[in-house]
């Protein structure tokens, strides 16, 4: 066995047990929102979805930073390992916008009627999918290595330019269109438990991103050491 | 006139000269548009919505449409007979070729937005009037931003296999903040607003302008050299 | 900074090409000074066009540096680049462009000074007088050949890279493109030249190198008998 792939499976040994513990902590959340927080008052239970779309929010967020930052080192120092880091962090975050896009709809229609809202949360996760789609595509049509690389590290740095102005756009629209007063509690008035709970969300999200991209990474560096394709990035 | 300049103007010449000659991507830019504004009037119900209320949205989707099947020549020309590499051999900027490019996208797409407007006048019934030059400026405004990404992302799909496909998947979310913006002050030019309902949307525009021409030009050497 | 008169041209230092676990070159190490022809041949994928592209500054090398009389040939300096011309198998032209026109942007790029003069000058060298004014589309395959020299030679480089060029030609064009290496060789010019058949420029080496995975394999100085090198070279490649 090389050092390279022994390295590799390190890291998805490493991933898998961060994955298993975000998994528990994730369960554990869970039942924290179903028994131990208390029902939202004007939503009722269908509110309790935000303890999953909240966290899923953010850890697309997360793997949308750690691409555009990786992109920026990669065209600095040319190090093909943060290349697949940034691929494998694109892979989880169209998983967990996906999430996010899944649980929106289905929160909104239960509670106010409607399928889709214009708000900044929703909509900069939309592009945010949008993005990571863009990128992940442009990847699989590039062959040479050297170039998929380059590419894809313009187009990471590019989309994280991109974010402050679709929320700029995004709040210039609904100044000026105001929108009905809608979605999360914010932050300061939200009840000690579902603060807790939502911060636990967040962090058992964070370990399932690190664990995901862990392996992901892994398997992407076995795969690259391997010279083989399919598991490429 | 500085280096980077005359070097940048005259790759654009050369590329206007170009498709003046063959005059395929333009033709095929501008016939699009128009098809794009015929479709428009029929998909609508004449007395369910007023033209005015959709004028803005259905000129500013022309535009993006046409813009996009006019950028996807821009690095093809320089395919054949590994063009591309005669230039990036010579003592040539990278920053000059990118602007180079980008000057001659933005007459292309210029002369696709310049026959569609009219079109646009006439299907559409728009009186304007009052409101042109302020929709040449914000078209000039909005048009800079996206030809800017657009330059760049052609310089790479041209590479790729489904270059048609990989354009459009790329810039169109890139599209988004200039079109919303253009939009919103083409809505308000139309109706007679004052300007400051559009200083927002206008600062948008520009600062989106500045910001993706500097990174494009910062980012461009990595697309084209190995 | 400028170099003893002696002094190589061209010098590669310590070239190499990588990209994550792929090896295209290792370490790879030229001189040719003016007057010189190095011919370069190899298996296929062993990186001769990887070489050529690292000296022509199409391409960068993951270590090492390309001199080009005493200096570094680096992305932003101009000099460096202004010495240099290649001659591949892709002629770099528009086709929907003429010769004339395709020469003033190349004069353009490589700033000279009085680009008209230059042109003409080019084109008479190369006979391209007559069709000057014909888009290169419909240049019959010699002219386009002829165009291609003109655009390689239009800025009078020190150094000339030529890649498999006598794909294609008949033996009177072999023997005119010849010539006109015997012309550049007496003007001083340095030439790398890379090709499978090595039979054609034979007579004009000075040095054959062969070059088989990434490195130097085998490298001769002024060859003998052609045969007794197809023999090594043979063995090479099969071992």
């Amino acid at each position: 066995m090389t050092p390279d792939l022994s390295a590799a499976r390190r890291t998805i040994r490493g991933g898998l047990a961060l994955m298993t513990l975000g998994l528990l902590a994730a369960a554990g959340v869970y039942i924290l929102a179903l028994y131990y927080t208390p029902i939202e008052a004007r939503q009722g239970l269908a509110q309790k979805i935000f303890y999953v779309h909240a966290p899923a929010a953010w850890g697309a967020l997360v793997a949308f930073s750690v691409v555009g930052l990786a992109s920026i080192l990669y065209l600095w120092l040319h190090d093909e390992r943060l290349d697949l880091f940034a691929a494998s962090s694109a892979e989880v975050g169209v998983a967990f916008s996906m999430v996010m896009l899944t649980t929106g709809p289905i929160w909104g229609k239960t509670v106010w009627g409607t399928w889709w809202t214009w708000d900044a949360r929703l909509t900069l996760t939309l592009f945010l999918f949008f993005l990571f789609v863009a990128y992940l595509a442009l990847r699989a049509a590039v062959p040479d290595r050297g170039e998929r690389a380059r590419f894809s590290a313009v187009v990471g740095i590019m989309g994280l330019v991109l974010v402050p102005f679709i929320h700029l756009s995004v709040y210039l629209f609904r100044t000026l269109h105001p929108q009905p007063v809608l979605l999360k509690p914010s932050a300061p008035s939200m009840p000690p438990e579902m603060l807790r709970t939502l911060l636990s969300g967040m962090g058992a999200f964070t370990l399932l991103y690190l664990g995901f991209v862990m392996v992901r990474y892994g398997i992407a560096c076995a795969a690259n050491v391997r010279g083989g394709s399919s598991n490429a990035v | 006139m500085p280096d980077t300049l005359r070097l940048a103007f005259a790759i654009a010449a050369k590329d206007i000269r170009l498709e003046l000659r063959s005059r395929t991507a333009l033709l095929s830019a501008i016939v699009f548009s128009a098809l794009v504004l015929v479709v428009f009037n029929f998909a609508r119900d004449p007395t369910a919505l007023a033209a005015i209320d959709l004028a803005p949205s259905v000129l500013w989707i022309t535009f993006a449409f046409g813009a996009v099947i006019a950028l996807n020549r821009a690095f093809y020309v320089e395919r054949e007979n590994a063009a591309l590499d005669g230039i990036l051999m010579a003592p040539v900027p990278r920053s000059a070729l990118y602007v180079g490019k980008l000057l001659a996208n933005l007459a292309f797409v210029g002369v696709v937005e310049a026959v569609a407007l009219p079109l646009f006048v006439l299907f559409f019934n728009v009186s304007m009037g009052h409101a042109l030059p302020g929709i040449l400026g914000v078209t000039a405004l909005a048009t800079v931003g996206f030809v800017a990404v657009g330059t760049i992302f052609s310089a790479m799909v041209v590479r790729t296999r489904f270059a048609e496909l990989m354009l459009p998947v790329l810039l169109l979310p890139f599209m988004v903040p200039p079109l919303v913006g253009a939009v919103q002050v083409t809505a308000r030019l139309l109706a007679g607003r004052p300007l400051s309902e559009m200083e927002g949307w206008l600062r948008l525009l520009t600062a989106y302008d500045v910001v993706f021409v500097t990174l494009c030009i910062l980012v461009f050497p990595a697309v084209v050299d190995e | 900074m400028t170099a003893p008169a002696d002094a190589p041209l061209l010098e590669g230092r310590g070239l190499t090409r990588a990209f994550g676990a792929l090896q295209a070159l290792r370490g790879v190490d030229l001189a040719v000074r003016g007057g010189e022809l190095v011919a370069i041949a190899g298996p296929n994928g062993a990186g001769k066009t990887t070489l050529l592209r690292i000296l022509a500054g199409l391409m960068r090398p993951t270590a090492g540096e390309v001199m080009v009389r005493g200096q570094r040939l680096t992305r932003s300096e101009p000099g460096p680049r202004r010495a240099i011309g290649l001659l591949s198998h892709q002629t770099f032209l528009y086709d929907d462009l003429t010769p004339a026109e395709n020469l003033q942007f190349a004069a353009q790029l490589y700033g000279l000074p009085d680009a008209a003069a230059a042109v003409r000058i080019a084109l008479d060298e190369v006979g391209l007088s007559a069709r000057a004014a014909t888009p290169v589309r419909h240049l019959s395959r010699g002219l386009l050949q002829r165009a291609a020299i003109a655009r390689a030679l239009l800025h009078r480089p020190d150094i000339l890279l030529l890649d498999e060029p006598f794909t294609g030609l008949d033996a009177p064009a072999a023997e005119r493109f010849r010539s006109l290496l015997r012309a550049q060789l007496a003007a001083g010019r340095a030439l790398v030249l890379v090709s499978h058949h090595l039979a054609e420029v034979w007579a004009l080496a000075t040095r054959v190198a062969v070059l088989a995975d990434g490195r130097w394999a085998l490298e001769l100085d002024r060859p003998g008998d052609l045969a007794a090198f197809h023999a090594r070279y043979g063995e090479l490649v099969d071992a």
